[in-house]
């Protein structure tokens, strides 16, 4: 019998864990996510969809150890409702504005009908359908908290998962955005040893959800997150990330658009140095007629890091007037970085306009030498190219007092080096 | 019937009258030219002399038994078989087709006539000559290829003909040995020059390099040779053209060509075979070896038969083309124009080892009714200065599915290199696909990737135009299309962009409408 490191490796994870013991609608959901998980098995070496990944660190049954100290939250001067996740323990607010209700996920689970119940796993196991994602099934059954919101009205006010992590962290949490009503989202927060978050978010008809989400700059961080979206009709989602630094990070964003005339955006501003290794993998499927899918993801990267990008404009059969764009840009600033593009696209209609393009690159020279040849140095000279490099994703941000409250910050960790 | 002499019988115009000022007039002439779907699905009543059917070691003794082979040729033969049998077929490609029966296939098939090789041309049955006569390729030596005007220069064409799994015969040999190119089947070169052949053989594309690979490297039966030597540009443009007649019989072919410093090639590749309702397998290998300074152009228009409107028969063409620039300032250049076959699975590749060698990759891959293909390029820098650039042009029609695959991988060392890429997809009707996977892996900053790639349909102002002045919609499409391919039909040496051209308006034959 050969030994098969792929089980092998499921099996030792697998048995690390303790599945929380609920009953009702929330176990059922984990048994059926845990049976999935165990037939797929979890990510090895050799699967395609993990080519310039390897899922090692994101697998092993050892997270690892925590490093690094707590640091001024960067989300810290927005007004927001601020939800405080220390590992599994889960604080919420009393203080909501009306339209407005979040729960902790393990109390959602103990009532019997619960909103929450046709969207948790659901959309998971959606968005596992033409690639397995078993770190996402794994996280629907092992999650040991999170957090499900529900907005029913336009809600001016965001709402701030801050997490601080210490060990092995699995989070799942659940937005339900009713029709006509809106949100702003806004994640932060340190990893711990290692961290699998989930997010699922469904979004009503007409609804719109800004997710805003800032990772670093912690160097140490291990972290692989997913965010499965379904738009209905005339629904606006919008997700930004800024990760700086970390050492293995995988974000995965599966969208699914299944009603007319909605409108989807994912971008990401990255960079890093060194054992920077720096994953973006999309998945968007256009269902319905005349949507709009836009991707923008910008890495830099320096001394040795890797950047990578698998994105996948998927356009079915009947969804005519599509409009998918999708760009993905590495800036390398040393010879020893890296990075590794799939930028794909698979489309069964005709009416459509899809385009993808990547480029890789040093930094422009000529640029360079004309700030130079106005009397700045040359790392200040590089920090503006690559700033206004990643400007451009940085762009995708609707609020304007979010869009520079972000740049600020960007701006801040870049010249921190 | 078609469509355009649908309209001159209609409208009672002479088309010349129709064709107005900026429509190319060449596409429209080469388009009524040809009728019928697929022109070159007859085929020829010959006596064929076959291998028992199925594979075994057994079958592959006997490939190397009628092609005379000596010993060091049947054993690199077998170690490749008896890796085959190890190996799996590949599931990543996007095609679908019902599982190939290995056993259920002859793996030999040659003209009764040929048992005993004809020493000149003179010698070859005259219904085997009748043939190449009947497709266009007349294999005789004369200085053009049929249907096309002559040109002001001389212009000459070599041809090795390939029928099933022999090669009946090559032209010019004496004149192009003049200039000292070798120009054979491939059988011929084993015997006659095997040092070149053993040193190069399986270099570029090593027995054990994929599933498809394998299988050739263990039942190829001919295929062409071609040595240029040191500094010598070939006198002519060499071109093997490869005929499928015989039933449940699959073609394995298998071409070298080596250019040596300096030298230049231009060499075509052709393909047709009868229609049958049982879909027939081709495997064929092509390496290309380039030496400093050398160049190669090889063009291919890949029309085996696509099977019929509901997907029914048909050539399942599993291909391995490779060149290696071995040599500095070495250039390779590969065009296809792939309109046939049901399945196509191919990607001439470049290894860029050589400081300052370039690759270039155009191609057209139209895919109608039932046709898949899942075609692109891979192009490896290793060495400095490297350049590649790559236009691939996908048309999807009917049902049919087309992927462009590519890689484009930049190693530490490929200082300086250079790629640039472009994908484009044209979907005709809601039932196709069009789907484009590229990897692109940049593993130093000296060097710039960039890539982009668009889908769309045709262009509605565009087919109003044509439609407003008073062409049909078939023809429009036609030659939107053309518009479409322009890039890479340019980059197709004079006859074969004829060729190219009316083709990609038969194979969107019934497409709209």
């Amino acid at each position: 019998m050969v030994a098969d490191p792929k089980k092998n490796a499921t099996d030792e994870r697998l048995a690390s864990l303790t599945l929380p013991q609920e009953s009702g609608w929330l176990g059922s959901a984990r048994q059926n996510a845990l049976a999935r998980v165990k037939a797929t098995g979890l990510p090895g070496r050799r699967d395609e969809y993990w080519r310039y990944t390897n899922p090692a660190a994101l697998v092993q049954a050892d997270p690892g150890t925590t490093v690094g100290t707590p640091q001024a939250d960067p989300f810290d001067a927005i007004e927001a409702v601020v939800i405080m996740v220390e590992d599994d323990r889960v604080t919420l607010t009393e203080d909501l504005p009306e339209g407005l209700e979040i729960m902790r996920l393990s109390d959602a689970g103990k009532a019997d009908i619960h909103w929450a119940r046709d969207i948790y796993g659901v959309l998971e196991m959606r968005g596992s359908g033409p690639v397995p994602r078993p770190l996402a099934m794994l996280n629907t059954a092992f999650a040991t908290d999170g957090v499900v919101i529900r907005a029913t009205g336009k809600i001016a006010r965001p709402v701030h998962i801050r997490t601080v992590g210490k060990g092995d962290l699995i989070l799942h949490h659940v937005v339900r955005v009713e029709a006509g009503a809106s949100l702003t989202l806004l994640k932060s927060g340190t990893s711990g040893a290692r961290a699998n978050t989930v997010t699922e978010v469904d979004i009503g008809e007409g609804g719109a959800l800004h997710h805003l989400r800032i990772q670093g700059p912690d160097h140490h961080r291990h972290v692989n997150t997913h965010v499965f979206v379904r738009q209905a009709a005339e629904t606006t989602f919008k997700s930004f990330t800024l990760s700086a630094n970390g050492q293995m990070t995988r974000n995965e964003a599966v969208i699914e658009l299944t009603g007319d005339n909605a409108v989807s955006t994912t971008a990401c501003a990255a960079f890093g140095k060194g054992d920077f290794h720096h994953d973006d993998t999309v998945f968007v499927t256009h269902d319905a007629v005349n949507c709009q899918s836009r991707q923008v993801f910008k890495k830099v990267l320096r001394d040795g890091a890797t950047g990578v990008f698998q994105g996948k404009i998927l356009v079915k059969e009947g969804a005519q007037k599509t409009d998918g764009y999708q760009i993905s840009q590495a800036l390398l600033l040393d010879d020893d970085s890296q990075f590794l593009a799939k930028p794909e696209l698979e489309i069964y209609a005709d009416d459509v306009a899809c385009s993808h393009g990547s480029t890789t690159g040093a930094i422009d020279e000529t640029a360079l030498f004309y700030l130079r040849s106005r009397g700045v140095p040359k790392r200040v000279a590089t920090d503006l190219l690559v700033l206004s490099f990643l400007a451009e994703a940085v762009e995708e941000i609707e609020d304007d007092g979010l869009r520079e409250h972000v740049g600020a910050c960007l701006a801040d960790w870049l010249s921190q080096g | 019937m078609t469509a355009l002499d649908d309209v001159q019988v209609k409208d009672g115009v002479a088309p010349d009258v129709r064709v107005k000022d900026g429509v190319d007039a060449e596409t429209v002439e080469a388009v009524k030219g040809l009728s019928g779907t697929y022109k070159h699905g007859w085929n020829t009543e010959i006596e064929m002399e076959y291998a028992p059917k199925g594979l075994s070691e057994d079958i592959v003794r006997l490939i190397s038994e009628k092609n005379n082979e000596p010993a060091w040729m049947l054993e690199w033969r077998l170690d490749a078989y008896r890796r085959w049998l190890k190996l799996e077929e590949p599931t990543w490609a996007m095609v679908d087709y019902p599982k190939i029966d290995f056993q259920d296939q002859y793996y030999y098939a040659r003209p009764a006539s040929m048992a005993v090789k004809p020493k000149s041309l003179d010698e070859v049955d005259p219904k085997l000559l009748e043939t190449y006569k009947k497709l266009g390729i007349p294999l005789k030596e004369q200085a053009l290829l049929a249907g096309v005007e002559p040109a002001a220069e001389d212009r000459k064409v070599a041809v090795d003909a390939v029928f099933d799994s022999v090669s009946v015969g090559t032209t010019f040999k004496a004149e192009l040995a003049k200039a000292g190119v070798i120009f054979c089947s491939i059988s011929e070169a084993i015997q006659d020059h095997p040092d070149l052949v053993k040193k190069y053989l399986g270099s570029v594309i090593p027995a054990s390099d994929n599933y498809y690979a394998t299988l050739n490297a263990a039942v190829f039966s001919d295929g062409s040779f071609v040595y240029i030597p040191k500094g010598v540009r070939c006198p002519m443009e060499l071109s093997t053209y490869f005929r499928i007649n015989a039933e449940n019989t699959g073609q394995f072919e298998r071409t070298l060509i080596i250019a040596d410093e300096g030298s230049y090639v231009s060499y075509l590749e052709g393909c047709t075979a009868p229609k049958r309702d049982v879909a027939q397998l081709h495997a064929a290998c092509v390496e290309l070896v380039l030496l400093d300074d050398a160049e190669i152009k090889y063009s291919t228009v890949q029309n085996w038969y696509p099977g019929d409107e509901n997907g029914k028969g048909g050539i399942y063409n599993f291909v391995t083309k490779r060149a290696d620039c071995r040599g500095a300032r070495s250039k390779v250049m590969w065009t296809q124009v792939e309109t046939g076959s049901a399945v196509t699975w191919k990607y001439p590749s470049c290894i860029l080892r050589g400081d300052d060698s370039q690759g270039e990759f155009y191609s057209i891959a139209i895919a109608n009714n039932m046709q898949q293909a899942d075609t692109g390029t891979k192009m490896i820098h290793l060495g400095k200065n490297t350049k590649s650039r790559i236009v691939s042009k996908g048309i999807s029609a009917g049902k049919a599915q087309n992927t462009y695959r590519g890689l484009v991988s930049m190693h530490p060392k490929a200082k300086n290199s250079r790629n640039y890429t472009q994908c484009d997809s044209l979907l005709i009707g809601d039932k196709c696909g069009a789907h484009t996977v590229p990897y692109i892996e940049v593993k130093n900053n000296s060097s710039r990737v960039e890539h982009e790639a668009t889908t769309s349909k045709v262009d509605d102002d565009q087919l109003f135009y044509c439609r407003s002045r008073g062409m049909d919609e078939e023809e429009a499409v036609a030659l939107v299309v053309n518009g479409f391919c322009k890039e890479v039909l340019q980059a197709l040496p004079m006859e074969f962009a004829m060729e190219a051209q009316a083709l990609v308006a038969i194979s969107l034959e019934g497409s709209v409408g």
